[in-house]
């Protein structure tokens, strides 16, 4: 037949009216044919599961790579001192109290907002051209580069706002960076409530907030709550929005206040890895690390909430 | 009234998504605005050389452009093919069990911060490369496009994989029961049918690699030039911003405006390409569902 002439490579046929895709004719190959056909087949599935663990092999490599650089400096001593000009000294006090403080700061700021957000937009909002527009706003925020609400937080909160480099100031730029990113996963998590508990809900009279607060939240809020801890372990590993609103310098205390200064360990770590020196790229895996133990710490739970969220749908 | 009351308040929450957006375009706006009085369009636009911090200033953006590009280019050759195949992998070949492993995996990498990415191309890619080509400087734009391209490997292939499971299994069936093997069906059934979304995927990782900014910041350097080894350092327009935020460049100064005319240039090109993926996501969400 016509394909044992084609070019290697080029099997594809084209089709005639009475064989519209041509595969009638892939069904009278001969056997050698078919034999090439099948070992094409076997590549290319070694081709796939090669090219899928390239990601898991060098995520591996990374973990390893880290840990073998950095494990011989993590000691108590290296949690409780602020940094130092001298790598052996240095410790990441001021770094660790101040990721605690953005992460706590973050979280109350753009929870409240960002669920208040999803619940209008899936309960509340007419199918209008003003809720279009901020839906699409949405998605399109969430793929803004995050340098960008630096230079927000930079011109509106540190400027505009006087807010200083502070924390106050850190929080709510990463609080605007991740408010779309809490929003699309709280609406995804409201949409799978079924609606027949809404339609009970008003059917015995409830009112719109009541049907949100007492029947809706409460199934959604495992799914709500997992994709807000994804979230905040974004904000807790940014480091570029932090450097625009200027919060990469020395600094040697823990923060008291709003409106102290800070530093976050990918801040500390970017600190240290920019100097040269082995001694200090060694420092900087022992809080590459840290930070790496607190996002598995917050994956963990999330991962937890995300099983319990499956088991409540499933009953 | 309490209902009304709350309703508002609602509105107001989903409200601020837009304030966002319009404080994002104010800001880039009018500081560039600004910077244009002092600075012609054309020389921004259409200079090859970039040397505001230097005595002798030139404000043509070329360079960091081509430093964004370069990154992202070899990026893309890293993250498209591996992505498209991870995602062809987890949905037509992968049986449970490998995908219990793999997705879980892909996401931990999607989660680690960039600034690990940077210490890992600097401390451990740039080494590997400097003995293949022992010419290659600490800074090079190979290193920061290996790590940038690792980094986005878990967008392309999640979006990719979500394209492909949209594909109606009729399709599979009906191919597979006319003899083609599960290459064939892979190849000439299931990824051309989801062959827009598998686009949109693409454009989202490029415009991803484009906005990156600690891991090309630590690796790819400070040297604003037009080149097309990734051997020498470059500098992107992302990493510029930071420079620039991290010198002591006194606010006010046309220098110092230069990082929100650059800004303005990052935000509409990875916004255009945000919008082109998103149509593209639009055209299969329609044909399956």
């Amino acid at each position: 037949m016509s394909r044992e002439r084609a070019p290697a490579g080029s099997e594809h046929t084209s089709p005639t009216p009475s064989d519209p895709t041509g595969a009638t004719r892939a069904l009278g190959a001969s056997l050698p044919n078919d034999r090439r056909r099948r070992r094409l087949g076997t590549v290319f599935l070694g081709v796939c599961f090669v090219a899928t663990s390239i990601g898991a092999i060098t995520l591996m490599v990374l973990l390893v790579d880290v840990f073998l650089d950095g494990i011989g400096q993590l000691d108590p001593e290296f949690l409780g001192n602020y940094a130092s000009r001298f790598a052996d000294r240095a410790g990441i006090r001021a770094p660790l109290f101040g990721t605690f403080w953005i992460l706590l700061l973050t979280g109350a700021i753009s929870f409240p907002l960002s669920v208040g957000a999803a619940v209008y937009l899936e309960e509340y909002a007419p199918k209008n051209w003003i809720t279009r527009i901020i839906q699409v706003n949405i998605a399109n925020l969430a793929g803004v580069p995050s340098i960008v609400y630096g230079i927000l937080g930079l011109a509106v909160f540190v400027r505009w706002m006087g807010l200083g480099r502070s924390l106050i100031a850190g929080a709510l730029t990463l609080s605007i960076l991740i408010l779309p990113v809490i929003i699309m996963a709280a609406q995804e998590a409201i949409r799978a409530v079924p609606d027949s508990i809404r339609q009970a809900a008003y059917g015995l009279g409830a009112t719109r907030w009541q049907v949100t607060r007492r029947q809706v939240l409460p199934m959604a809020m495992p799914g709500i709550l997992t994709g807000t801890i994804l979230a905040l372990s974004r904000a807790v590993g940014e480091t570029a929005p932090l450097i625009m609103i200027g919060a990469l310098s020395f600094i040697a205390f823990t923060p008291q206040g709003l409106t102290d200064q800070f530093t976050v360990l990918p801040l500390q770590i970017y600190s240290w890895i920019s100097r040269p020196g082995e001694d200090f790229h060694a420092i900087a895996a022992a809080a590459i690390i840290v930070l790496l133990a607190l996002l598995l710490a917050m994956n963990a739970v999330a991962i937890v909430l995300r099983n319990r969220f499956g088991r409540v749908r499933s009953n | 009234m309490g209902e009304a009351v709350i309703g508002g308040a609602l509105f107001m929450c989903a409200a601020l998504s837009t304030l966002v957006t319009v404080g994002i375009v104010v800001v880039l706006v009018g500081e560039t605005l600004v910077f244009f009085r002092d600075v012609p369009v054309v020389e921004f636009l259409t200079g090859t050389e970039w040397t505001p911090l230097f005595a002798e200033k030139n404000f043509g953006v070329l360079p960091l452009l081509s430093g964004s590009l370069l990154v992202a280019i070899g990026a893309s050759v890293i993250s498209l093919p591996i992505g498209l195949l991870t995602a062809v992998c987890l949905s037509e070949f992968a049986s449970e069990r490998v995908r219990g492993v793999l997705k879980p995996a892909l996401e931990i990498l999607a989660g680690i911060p960039t600034v690990v990415y940077g210490y890992f191309a600097l401390t451990f890619i740039t080494p590997l490369i400097q003995v293949l080509v022992p010419s290659t400087g600490t800074f090079n734009a190979l290193s920061a496009s290996i790590v940038v391209g690792i980094m986005i490997v878990p967008t392309v292939a999640s979006l990719s994989e979500d394209a492909i499971r949209a594909v109606p299994l009729s399709l599979r069936a009906g191919a597979l029961s006319l003899g083609a093997t599960r290459m064939e069906v892979s190849t000439r059934v299931v990824l051309p049918a989801a062959l827009s979304g598998i686009i949109a995927s693409f454009i989202l990782g490029i415009s991803r690699a484009i906005g990156e900014t600690m891991a090309v910041t630590i690796a790819a350097g400070a040297l604003p030039q037009i080149t097309a080894n990734p051997f020498e350092a470059v500098q992107t327009m992302t990493a510029y911003i930071v420079q620039v935020s991290l010198g002591d460049t006194p606010t006010g100064t046309v220098e110092y405006r230069t990082i929100f005319a650059v800004g303005f240039a990052l935000f509409v090109i990875t916004l255009m390409m945000n919008l082109a993926s998103q149509l593209f996501l639009d055209r299969y969400r329609e044909r399956y569902q």
